[in-house]
């Protein structure tokens, strides 16, 4: 048995400590927000937040994740009220939609570290995560947009 | 939803087990595909698409349901809502946003009313043109332009006479607005939602005027994606995020080899695995059924198996490279032939030859196959992001040992198609069917990425060879060019309509017999050596070569008889003026004649494919390691009518990246038979920090929508590789690039 908090809920799984933890999101407990693309940690489609980190969940072990906090796109907020949501939304960035989730997550870490990313902070950023439908300028532009929402949204 | 068990329907269009109708469609298909009604994989039926029919094959809405559902595609509930099926499926070309704001032109609910859900299989929602249900062809809207527009005007027909007849005046004093009905002389007003009952009364119009273009006010506005919420909190269902009760998972461990056959396993190890509930053999290798993903993955790596790999464990592309390239220097099937092209290069004053070269390419999709079925003695139902719904219904059934009204498609989102998941054998669709009958419960077949990449069903790989006669002054008067490569109809049901009597299947030359320019002496022909990897469509089909080598041979062309590149397309383009006024708005928009800093090259191509007209503008530099840095593509498009321009611009902006990651970056190598690729690190996708700058333009036009998702495809690639040419010097003739022969002092050829 392992326990962790997914998306600030304790959770306990009896999947081996082994699983990758994509799978443990996805097949044990339900939540397909996050998706697989590739295993290796090559297209970033897996990525979620461990301590509020990005990691590929589709290489991480369960056991990484044991007592820590998990957070993946369905914790980033179900109502779009997230910056990068609403670019997303503004900007019309999915096509398939099948990456975003992983590009969104990286993106919320990028921008969090780093509230006004240039271009080539974007590009550091986000070339680990692939976009087959090649959304990435307005992925980009998205990412720009948001970090004004975020600066819009604070208090003076 | 059973439409099937409409026997009014059924006796108007035959039901699906029924011989072929053998009607033929009154719209001309732009490729020689389906052109008529016709019997397949048993039994299957084309209908031609009839509207007053597709009107009939009433009742979309679920059993109780108090909705009003005038024709199969739109349904409108109590509650004002509005649900639209869709009868192509969303791979991220828009078509869950562009057929509902063709319906609601004429429908004039409110927007935010709008839901969307995937059509189930049935004749009334076949493709207008090719006659079967499937997304391709960048089709969606060539096909649905006036029928979604036809179902939304008659349901406010309806809308409006139900309103009429119940306030007692002419419908003609009545109007619609955001989903109301009103009178505006006694100011009466009803939504859409109270007259649901009433209008379900009354019978469909026979004349169903639609509005004069001038009207519209949906048509023509970039409006947002209606998918694009689910897209960004992680609900969207995607085929591979299907979950049913007491459903298991399982992976397939297929040959090594193309056609290799299987002698024999041990699944001993496997069945250790903690989760692994049954390991058995199916027609394309060994199922391994598990609880979750996980298990059945450990337990698939644990096999130990013996195959029969077969004659296919010779191949190998670097011999068949030279084999093209040998059979390129005869002359094949001809597929085009204008003038003499054989005496005018005798006569000519200059000769140019060069020869093309592109790899077999996966679709790669980011989302890997996977298809979910539960199947039952007396049904089967199936779960899965497919773009190819009546051929998938038609084979499952006959894996199935059912008749094709048995068997139920969910059609999912798709995580990415490209043509992958319209195959003609639906073999994701069949081995998951096989996989179910020993699963004895809802199984879930996975792929992973190795299997994908591994999986066959490549665009084929070609080899391009030109010669090309220039006159005193410098102009082609003579172009000949022979294809070699792979049918993709070849073996398949589609081969009797894509195949003529010369052996020549239309997608192995489109692109390159058709092409636009006015040269006066042209021959095209072709080769098609029989191989055994399996080859399927991929986003933009033959075009995704000939746009590659007839562009990068005109820019040789044009060097070679000392013209500049855009000079000598827009004389030769002389009688073509949408591709004319696409190819001069690019040169403006990317400032043709503008310097540029001296490192850069620009590079022009435009290409004429799925009856749009694509020009695109590369500004490109070669580092001097060889790394190729794309800084800006300017795009012009002229794809007729446009129903949602952001979602053209989108379009052309991901076919862009997807042409430029063929150009740059991947290929499909055999040796041994085996694929040499097994994941992203060695099939390669263009990533954001590769990503340039582009610019999309499109002409404004009043004639009829063409195609949208393809077209941006081919010209990228020639433009890119001609702004090599004009950067370096040196001239690509194979893809991917590859940084070695760009290195200052390579000898690539110039």
């Amino acid at each position: 048995m392992t326990s962790f908090f997914l998306n600030g809920k304790p959770v306990t799984v009896d999947d081996d400590a082994s699983t990758p933890l994509l799978w443990v999101i996805r097949d044990s407990l339900g939540l397909t927000g996050t998706k697989f693309g590739c295993g290796m940690a090559l297209c970033g489609a897996c990525t979620v937040h461990l301590e509020g980190a990005a990691i590929r969940s589709c290489v991480a072990p369960l056991s990484r994740a044991s007592g820590k906090h998990v957070t993946t796109i369905e914790g980033l907020s179900l109502d779009f009220s997230h910056p990068l949501q609403r670019a997303w939304i503004e900007v019309d960035v999915p096509q398939c939609g099948y990456c975003q989730s992983g590009q969104i997550m990286s993106a919320a870490v990028l921008l969090r570290e780093n509230p006004k990313p240039t271009d080539k902070d974007i590009d550091e950023a986000m070339s680990g995560n692939i976009c087959r439908c090649g959304t990435y300028s307005r992925i980009r532009r998205a990412i720009h947009r948001a970090s004004e929402l975020a600066i819009e949204k604070r208090p003076s | 939803m059973n439409h099937l068990d409409d026997p009014g329907k059924s006796s108007l269009l035959g039901s699906d087990s029924s011989p072929a109708l053998g009607t033929k469609t009154s719209r001309v298909p732009r490729r020689d595909f389906l052109k008529t009604s016709a019997a397949i994989g048993g039994g299957l039926c084309f209908a031609a698409y009839v509207p007053e029919l597709a009107a009939r094959a009433l009742n979309n809405s679920p059993a109780n349901d108090l909705s009003f559902a005038p024709n199969a595609f739109v349904r409108i509930a109590p509650d004002d809502s509005v649900t639209i099926i869709a009868n192509h499926s969303e791979r991220g070309q828009g078509s869950y946003t562009s057929l509902p704001m063709l319906l609601n032109e004429e429908l004039e609910a409110d927007w935010s009313k709008i839901r969307v859900e995937a059509a189930p299989v049935d004749a009334a929602y076949n493709h207008t043109v090719f006659g079967l249900q499937m997304t391709g062809g960048s089709t969606t809207t060539p096909s649905e332009w006036e029928r979604f527009r036809k179902m939304g005007a008659m349901a406010r027909l309806m809308l409006v006479d139900a309103a009429a007849q119940k306030w007692g005046v002419p419908a003609s004093q009545c109007h619609v607005e955001k989903g109301a009905v009103i009178h505006g002389a006694s100011g009466r007003k009803a939504n859409y939602g109270s007259l649901v009952t009433a209008a379900s009364q009354l019978k469909p119009p026979a004349d169903i005027p639609l509005k004069d273009p001038k009207q519209f006010t949906l048509i023509g506005k970039p409006t947002r994606r209606l998918d694009t919420p689910s897209k960004i909190n992680g609900t969207a269902q995607f085929g591979l995020d299907v979950r049913l009760p007491g459903m298991l998972v399982a992976l397939v461990a297929r040959p090594p080899v193309f056609g290799g056959k299987l002698v024999n396993f041990d699944a001993s190890e496997a069945l250790k695995i903690k989760g692994v509930r049954a390991v058995e053999q199916v027609p394309s290798g060994v199922a391994v059924v598990a609880d979750r993903f996980w298990p059945a993955k450990l337990g698939r790596d644990k096999l130990k198996i013996s195959w029969d790999e077969g004659d296919n464990a010779k191949l190998s592309t670097s011999q068949m490279l030279a084999d093209f390239s040998k059979q390129s220097a005869s002359p094949g099937a001809v597929a085009r032939k204008t003038g003499d092209a054989v005496a005018a290069l005798a006569s000519a004053a200059k000769i140019i030859t060069a020869e093309y070269d592109v790899p077999y390419l996966a679709h790669a999709m980011m989302e890997p196959l996977n298809c979910v079925v539960d199947l039952h003695s007396d049904s089967c139902e199936i779960w899965t992001g497919t773009q190819f719904e009546t051929v998938d219904r038609a084979n499952a059934a006959q894996v199935a040992g059912l008749s094709p009204e048995k068997v139920q498609i969910h059609t999912t989102l798709l995580g990415g198609g490209f043509g992958r998941r319209a195959n003609p054998v639906s073999d994701f669709v069949v081995e998951a069917v096989h996989v179910a009958k020993i699963a004895k419960a809802p199984v879930k077949v996975v792929w992973t990425r190795e299997d994908d990449l591994a999986g066959g069903w490549y665009r084929p790989m070609w080899h391009d060879r030109f010669v090309a006669g220039l006159d005193a002054a410098g102009n082609p008067v003579a172009w000949t060019h022979t294809i070699v490569g792979q049918s993709i109809a070849q073996g398949t049901l589609f081969a009797q309509y894509m195949i003529n009597k010369e052996g020549v299947d239309s997608t192995s030359v489109e692109g390159a017999a058709d092409i636009l320019y006015g040269i006066p002496n042209l021959q095209v022909d072709l080769h098609t050596p029989k191989i055994g990897v399996p080859v399927q469509w991929w986003r933009s089909v033959g075009h995704s070569h000939t746009g590659f080598s007839v562009e990068s041979f005109f820019d040789e062309v044009a060097h070679a008889g000392g013209k500049d590149p855009y000079e000598l397309r827009r004389q030769l383009l002389a009688n073509q003026p949408r591709m004319r006024a696409v190819l001069n708005l690019a040169a403006e928009k990317a400032g043709w004649r503008k310097p540029l800093r001296p490192e850069r090259g620009r590079g022009i191509a435009t290409h004429f494919s799925f009856d749009s007209y694509v020009a695109q503008v590369v500004e490109a530099s070669v580092e001097k390691d060889g790394t190729v840095r794309v800084h800006r593509v300017v795009c012009v498009v002229d794809c007729g009518r446009v129903v949602n321009p952001d979602i053209v611009k989108a379009q052309m902006e991901g076919g862009i990246i997807f042409g430029l990651t063929a150009a740059l970056k991947t290929e499909i190598t055999l040796e041994n038979g085996r694929v040499q690729q097994k994941n992203f690190h060695d099939y390669q996708m263009l990533r954001m920090f590769e990503s340039p700058e582009i610019e999309v333009h499109i002409v404004p036009s009043e004639l009829s929508p063409t195609g949208v998702g393809e077209p941006s495809v081919p010209p990228v690639a020639p433009a890119l590789t001609n702004a090599i040419f004009a950067a370096t010097g040196k001239r690509v003739r194979r893809l991917p690039i590859r940084a070695a022969d760009l290195v200052a002092g390579s000898g690539a050829k110039s």
